[in-house]
């Protein structure tokens, strides 16, 4: 493992980490990676693009094939037991148990990291409250709804005060409110100085709640930026209109080319790319009117993180991860000398 | 070494409780063994009457087989549960505490030996309501409750190996009919001596279940006799040190953490 400079207490330092499983997949390729303390990193992709895989390997639960990675300036291969200490982490599904209650949960894990009775029954309160489960915590939480769970999830993953916390597609599954209620205590965290690395499927998470992201496809990253900077950095936004009458579909592509290069648009609509700086809509429809041209539709197009996607790999996010599965757990088994795990849950 | 005691407690506790607020789990576990001893028990309540049967009471002497089928129970629920935790993600959960591997499985196996104790004691207590005659008397209660928690954290400890190299609780679940068959193979149904087929005599004198068997039942229908239970004890002993071996492997593989 190279040295690495500079490791930041709460931060993220990842370099050339790869991670080969049975069969010759290889799940995470090559990946670095620099997350300062207190950021919320947006790690963006389809299914099966290596973002849990990386998940594991930064969490110490699955080791990595090559490259290395120091999670909190500690590294994750020769120092993990201070790894976990130093990291809360909610994985990709809401590993609770049925037949305990909230509370119980909140018990057991304060126990195991070794907290003293007191201050776990204090603490374990205190994060149910926090997380809006303190009516419910004497429930079993085979009765919560899904977004109880990631709650209680999240909840857990705070008990032994970490201030780096790996949040595995916390809101897959849940309803807006649920995911509102999450984006919101992810942001206090981030605002008491906790890192955060989250991933996500969402597009719309990554970029409202992500400080910058980082766009894995097929185990590799391959955009990373502020949302804005990654938007910006594909292109600019797009004006599309659609006539009443779809005769006049030549005229208002004539009218519209004034304005920008024609780009793709949707049956029977017309769009024109505006140039940079361009983005005023008054202008357009005021040469519309001019025209004597009846609009049916007109709807400016900003650039989306999804056209990132689209502009880096040549294929939208959305069904994106059809062609490029993580392993299963049956494929998980090592074929090299270095002892590579087969893992329970490791499925992105 | 404060750390290890407070996680081997804190899970043996939750091991427990998982089992005894599930009715589905502990339905089997209490009532199956009774059930068939009612079956046998009324079968074959003529077997006494054959020349060396040890017993006018068939009850005192099938009574050990509960014990032995409570067993085999712990070992498709500690499987079974272990099995759900690996599927589940809670079992990455456990991993990302500071727990150790070796509080992992001794919390898991005291809650089985907790439990093992409370089925041996309702084995005993349903025995005794239904006429079985404990001949060691008063004393004789510890030393089954201590050789049924023995004998179910045995089986519960081949559950978790088993739970943790496939981490399906199917597989494990598919385990018990292949154990059960040893129940069948051995002294079960009559003591050793009286069983005339050549070749389920050779079976039954080479299964270890057996030996379990006659530690329970020389209880009952002898008093103390020292022979069969340190076979008993020995074969228990035997059986959680191979399950032991067994997980120690299959956790080297299931838990990778660095």
């Amino acid at each position: 493992m190279s040295p690495m400079s500079e490791p930041r207490e709460n931060g993220i330092e990842v370099e050339g980490l790869v991670r080969d499983f049975k069969g010759g997949v290889r799940a995470v390729d090559g990946i670095d990676l620099r997350v300062p303390g207190g950021e919320i990193y947006g790690f963006l992709g389809p299914n099966g693009a290596g973002k849990s895989t990386t998940v594991l390997m930064l969490t110490t639960l699955l080791p990595p094939t090559a490259g290395s990675a120091r999670v909190a300036g500690l590294d994750v291969v020769r120092q993990g037991a201070a790894v976990r200490r130093a990291l809360g982490a909610s994985l990709q599904e809401s590993a609770l148990d049925p037949y305990l209650t909230g509370r119980e949960h909140m018990r057991l894990q304060s126990a195991l990291h070794g907290i003293e009775r007191a201050e776990g029954e204090r603490r374990g309160a205190e994060l149910l409250e926090r997380v809006g489960l303190t009516e419910a915590a004497d429930r079993k939480v085979g009765g919560y709804s899904g977004g109880m769970k990631r709650r209680l999830d999240l909840g857990l993953a705070l008990v032994h005060g970490p201030q780096l916390l790996f949040l595995d597609e916390p809101t897959t599954g849940l309803d807006p409110q649920s995911r509102a209620a999450l984006w919101d205590e992810v942001r206090r965290l981030a605002g008491e100085g906790v890192t955060v690395f989250l991933t996500t499927q969402y597009l719309e998470e990554a970029d409202v709640l992500a400080d910058r992201v980082g766009i894995i496809d097929r185990g590799r990253i391959v955009a990373e930026g502020t949302p804005a900077e990654l938007k910006a950095s594909i292109g600019r936004p797009s004006v599309e209109a659609a006539p009443a009458d779809p005769g006049e579909r030549e005229r208002l592509a004539a009218a519209l080319a004034r304005f920008g290069e024609p780009a793709a648009a949707a049956p029977g609509a017309v769009a024109v790319r505006l140039p940079e700086g361009v983005g005023d809509l008054a202008e357009i429809v005021r040469t519309l009117d001019g025209e004597a041209l009846a609009i049916a539709d007109l709807r400016l197009h900003q650039p989306t993180l999804d056209d990132v996607f689209l502009a880096k790999t040549g294929r939208s996010l959305e069904g994106a991860g059809d062609d490029g599965e993580e392993p299963g757990r049956d494929e998980r088994e090592t074929d090299g000398a270095d002892g590579a795990a087969r893992l329970g849950e490791a499925s992105a | 070494m404060r750390l290890l005691y407070t996680q081997v407690g804190t899970l043996a506790r939750r091991a427990m409780l998982k089992t005894l607020r599930q009715p589905f789990q502990l339905f089997p576990i209490v009532f199956f063994p009774l059930i068939l001893l009612a079956v046998n028990a009324s079968g074959l309540k003529a077997a006494t009457r054959l020349p060396g049967f040890p017993t006018h009471s068939y009850i005192s002497f099938a009574i050990a087989v509960a014990f032995i089928q409570g067993g085999m129970f712990s070992l498709i629920n500690t499987g079974t549960n272990l099995a759900e935790d690996i599927e589940s993600g809670f079992f990455n959960r456990l991993a990302l505490t500071p727990l150790r591997r070796v509080a992992l499985i001794a919390g898991l196996l005291v809650g089985v030996g907790g439990l093992g104790v409370l089925q041996s004691g309702v084995y005993m207590l349903m025995g005794l309501v239904a006429g079985a005659h404990l001949h060691a008397g008063f004393g004789g209660v510890p030393v089954i409750l201590v050789l049924g928690s023995l004998t179910a954290v045995g089986f519960g400890a081949l559950g978790c190996a088993a739970a943790l190299q496939t981490g399906s609780g199917e597989a494990v679940q598919g385990l018990f009919p292949l154990f059960f068959v040893f129940i069948f193979l051995s002294s079960s149904n009559l003591p050793r001596n009286l069983l005339k087929t050549g070749w389920f005599h050779t079976v039954a004198n080479v299964n270890p279940i057996s030996y379990l068997i006659e530690g329970f039942r020389g209880l009952y229908i002898y008093g103390w006799d020292g022979t069969a239970l340190w076979r008993a004890f020995a074969v228990a002993a035997g059986l959680t040190l191979v399950a032991l071996v067994a997980v120690a492997g299959a956790m080297r593989t299931r838990l990778q953490r660095t």
